[in-house]
């Protein structure tokens, strides 16, 4: 899959780093390889979303992140949203569009700690 | 054919001129905006907020309007960076209403026209029935 990095399992997290070259294909499959390994795998607690590298997220990779994050959640497992750029949280605030059931977090570290908490 | 906003941009030299077929030409599109935003030093916000804007519409062209053409050109008279999306698809009957928050007829958002409005500088629209689609965003330098 291009536009999206591999997917690493650390700790309890299913981590990945989406590229800014994603197409609409690439993160509708991303979702569906993530929402089955959280059902399938044991122990899956939360999905990390390195969205660092993204300089735009349209209403559409919005809705699909919301959408996994609300795939995740039926699921048992907790979504973060780490690394938005500012510019890209005062346009998707523009666009009217909100990512409801994921968190964000500032940095890795810190969605990993805060998925250790529960 | 309506006219949502003002007169139509006066077309200065493309500078740039791309097909909008496939997703991965909306990415193409909208990567190729940022560069040249970038290269007339724009802001990181600025560059965020119009490569949104033109996703939005390109994506549009692709998924709507069944494939076109994406070009990019400076206005002569603004000097504003411009870009054009147009397609020979069906068009769009009710202007007004695919111009508001939540009204899609694919089944998605429906925010991409009444988002690209709002995050860009200029925006125009040539559309209806059977006459395809035409989008012009602009961009202040
Ligand atoms: N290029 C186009 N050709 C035909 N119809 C279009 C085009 N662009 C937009 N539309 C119509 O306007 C509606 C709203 O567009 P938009 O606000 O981008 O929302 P969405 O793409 O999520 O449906 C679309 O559902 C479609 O009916
Ligand atoms: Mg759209």
């Amino acid at each position: 899959m291009s536009g999206v990095a591999a997917i690493n399992l650390v700790e309890n997290a299913l981590l990945v780093s989406i590229q800014d070259d994603v197409t609409d294909t690439d993160i509708i499959e991303l979702q569906d390889t993530l929402s089955q390994r959280i059902a399938l795998e044991e122990n899956i607690r939360g999905v990390v979303l390195d969205i660092s590298a993204l300089e735009i997220v349209d209403t559409f990779v919005g809705r699909v992140i919301a959408q996994l994050a609300g795939i995740a959640r039926l699921l048992d497992a907790q979504t973060f949203v780490v690394g938005m750029r500012p510019a890209v949280a005062v346009t998707l605030v523009e666009l009217g569009m909100y990512l409801p059931e994921s968190r964000t977090a500032l940095s890795l570290t810190h969605a990993l700690a805060q998925l250790k908490r529960g | 054919m309506r006219l949502h906003s003002s007169s139509v941009a006066e077309r200065g030299r493309d500078l740039l001129r791309l097909p909008l077929k496939t997703n991965r030409d909306v990415v193409a599109a909208r990567q190729a905006v940022a560069r040249e935003l970038k290269a007339r030093g724009a802001r990181p916000i600025r560059v965020t907020r119009f490569a949104t804007a033109v996703s939005e519409i390109a994506r549009n062209t692709v998924l709507h309007g069944g494939g076109g053409s994406f070009a990019v050109f400076l206005d002569p008279a603004s000097g504003y960076l411009m870009v054009e999306c147009r397609d020979a698809g069906e068009g769009i009957a009710d202007l007004d209403r695919a111009m508001t928050d939540g009204y899609s007829t694919g089944g998605s958002m429906g925010r991409g026209l009444g988002g690209a409005k709002r995050l860009a500088d200029r925006f125009e629209i040539e559309t209806g029935p059977g006459k395809g689609t035409r989008v012009i965003l602009g961009a202040r330098l």
